[in-house]
């Protein structure tokens, strides 16, 4: 492996140079527009998945922004980098970055959930840039697994990256998976969105899956954990994934719904439901955005 | 006395010779390539051939990963441990329209002595309700190893059912050629159609020799895609003899005897009668004993016709 920081840029993002401290900077801004986008779409359509989406914006902006190789002008270059986003409920969040990187030219507010609508609810190959049919928790990284076999079988150079929510890993298939990719030792990257809520409550009054490293580590996978929100930490642990290969897990401490504190707040995190007026005008004061200057309706 | 061979071995046989056309499709087998003839292939390309353990939800969601790459895979296991990874069958091979094919050997009472844990009665019937699936299930070695050639070609997900047991050769190696989604008139008659797949269909041959003896002139159809089903020649042979009798080594629920009562029922009804496993579950012996046991040989199938056409 030991891969360099990738050269091109893609659309919308004014930050191609700088030292990583002024492009942290930078991406810190656009997380707070990403969380915009996020909450407007789902207010939108009136449905969604809000608090996974939330959690997981910095790690996917510094996926976009500085490790995949990808091209929204050739969404099926064979040679491309795969971003199996298999906690594919919380697409919102996906949906949001694969506009505003020009993968899809729609606007999320119309088409979201929407019967006829370009973004189904749960993400799908349908859209250009995705490349995985979510929905069903822990397939993903078998997938992922797959296309790490198919760059071997072709000879071919693309990383592939699978995004787990962290109650997925209570799915079967992910431990197979995990076992596969450790016996077979498969360049794949795996990151576990750790904002320990699910669907009902939290992880650790539903199945905790914590010691969660050790467990990976036991499949023969490497690992390292970071502050999901801290751009820093996550460049630093990325400069070693790149160095290193085979399979390796980041686990992402993240809190479900950050930053807004009704979210936060709630046993299951907001893992969906419909915005109300009064919750979408806190959560825009919340992220520093006059209430008023949003033009998102229901219908 | 014809050859008889399983249609696991003429599956395994045909990988081998499809490999010497084609150099870029998987094979990939959970731990039992000993018996789904995986195992022939691995020993000749071991490069091309993945083992996931007994691992059969990672079988199917792996394979969907490799094909996206354009490589055809054939996924092999036990049938009834595909229904295992089912809702991965549904939702990475079906769903997105994969270029996989679901192999599932050992499928039906005829399996034997495993017993009703290992013997598939419902795969069909799950299988025909995924969009996007062919369901085909061959007669014989010959077709068995034939089709590998349409499967790695076609773009589109399939569900083959393949069994254990030697079954007598019914087609001519040579000059054969199997169409998917075309069923297979194997004797013309006017009196009662006898319409069935995989080992039953040597089985509705038996039956049409016995009732010919007693002066009834049953048409035979191998009908070996159960979807997407030749209507048109359902309904032909439906109007030619106005009888309809289905033979399979599956549940009479939902299999192919429901396939064929679906088109009838709407565009020609017909007179009909399921032959198959009555809604229960199998039971441990050697597969031909268990043939016996269910009714699946030629006297009792002959049996049944005469009864429908009383």
């Amino acid at each position: 492996m030991g891969k360099s920081r990738r050269v091109k840029t893609l659309p919308g993002n004014s930050t191609s140079d700088g030292d990583l401290d002024d492009r942290i900077d930078q991406y810190r801004q656009t997380a707070q527009e990403v969380r915009r986008d996020i909450i407007e779409m789902v207010y939108a359509a009136q449905s969604g998945h809000p608090g996974g989406s939330l959690s997981a914006v910095e790690y996917l902006l510094w996926l976009y922004n500085e490790e995949l190789n990808v091209d929204p002008a050739n969404p099926s270059d064979p040679d491309r980098d795969r971003l199996i986003y298999s906690k594919g409920h919380a697409c919102p969040v996906l949906y949001a970055l694969l506009a505003r990187y020009d993968f899809v030219d729609c606007d999320p507010n119309e088409e979201f959930r929407r019967l006829g609508g370009e973004l189904p609810g749960h993400s799908s190959p349908k859209v250009p840039g995705v490349e995985f049919p979510s929905g069903s928790l822990g397939q993903g990284l078998s997938y992922a697994n797959g296309q790490a076999m198919g760059a071997d079988f072709d000879d071919r150079d693309y990383d592939v990256y699978a995004i787990l929510g962290d109650g997925e890993t209570q799915e079967g298939n992910i431990w197979e998976a995990a076992m596969s990719a450790g016996e077979k030792e498969l360049d794949v990257v795996a990151i576990v969105d750790r904002n320990k809520k699910q669907n009902d409550l939290p992880v650790a009054e539903t199945m905790e899956i914590d010691p969660l490293a050790e467990k990976f580590e036991a499949f023969r996978w490497d690992v390292w954990e970071v502050d999901g929100h801290d751009f820093g930490e996550i460049a630093e642990a990325f400069e070693e994934i790149n160095d290193a290969d085979g399979p390796r897990l980041l686990i992402a401490n993240t809190v479900k719904g950050y930053p807004i504190d009704f979210m936060e707040a709630q046993p299951n995190g907001y893992h969906a439901g419909a915005i109300t007026d009064d919750e979408l005008d806190e959560a825009m004061e919340e992220l520093g955005f006059d209430p008023d200057t949003v033009e998102v309706s229901t219908k | 006395m014809s050859e008889k061979i399983s249609t696991r071995n003429g599956f395994g046989n045909g990988l081998l010779r499809e490999a010497e056309e084609r150099e870029d499709f998987i094979v990939m087998d959970a731990d039992l390539a000993k018996s789904t003839r995986g195992g022939w292939f691995r020993d000749e390309l071991p490069e091309r051939w993945i083992n996931v353990g007994i691992s059969e939800q990672d079988l199917f969601a792996t394979a969907a990963g490799i094909a996206e790459t354009g490589r055809p895979v054939f996924a092999n296991t036990f049938a009834i441990f595909s229904e295992r990874g089912f809702e991965q069958v549904r939702q990475q091979i079906a769903r997105p329209k994969r270029n996989v094919t679901v192999v599932g050997s050992h499928a039906g009472v005829i399996t034997g002595e495993d017993g009703p844990s290992a013997q598939t009665i419902e795969d069909i019937s799950a299988y025909r309700g995924l969009p996007n699936m062919r369901v085909i299930s061959p007669a014989d070695a010959v077709e068995a190893n034939a089709l590998v050639t349409a499967l790695a070609e076609d773009d589109d997900p399939a569900y083959l059912r393949l069994i254990r047991e030697s079954v007598p050769v019914i087609h001519d190696e040579d000059d054969y050629e199997p169409e998917i989604g075309k069923g297979e008139v194997l004797r013309d008659g006017s009196d009662v159609t006898l319409i069935a797949h995989g080992a039953m269909v040597h089985v509705v041959q038996e039956a049409a020799e016995v009732l010919a003896e007693a002066g009834v002139d049953a048409r035979v159809i191998n009908m070996s895609t159960i979807k997407p089903i030749d209507e048109e020649l359902i309904v032909e042979s439906a109007e030619q003899t106005g009888a309809v009798l289905t033979a399979e080594d599956h549940n009479v629920i939902g299999g192919l005897g429901s396939a064929v009562a679906e088109v009838l029922a709407e565009n020609q009804p017909t007179p009909m009668k399921r032959v198959g496993i009555e809604d229960e579950f199998g039971t441990s012996g050697n597969g031909l004993d268990l043939y016996d046991y269910y009714g699946f040989t030629g006297e009792d199938i002959a049996e049944a016709a005469k009864d429908l056409l009383a």
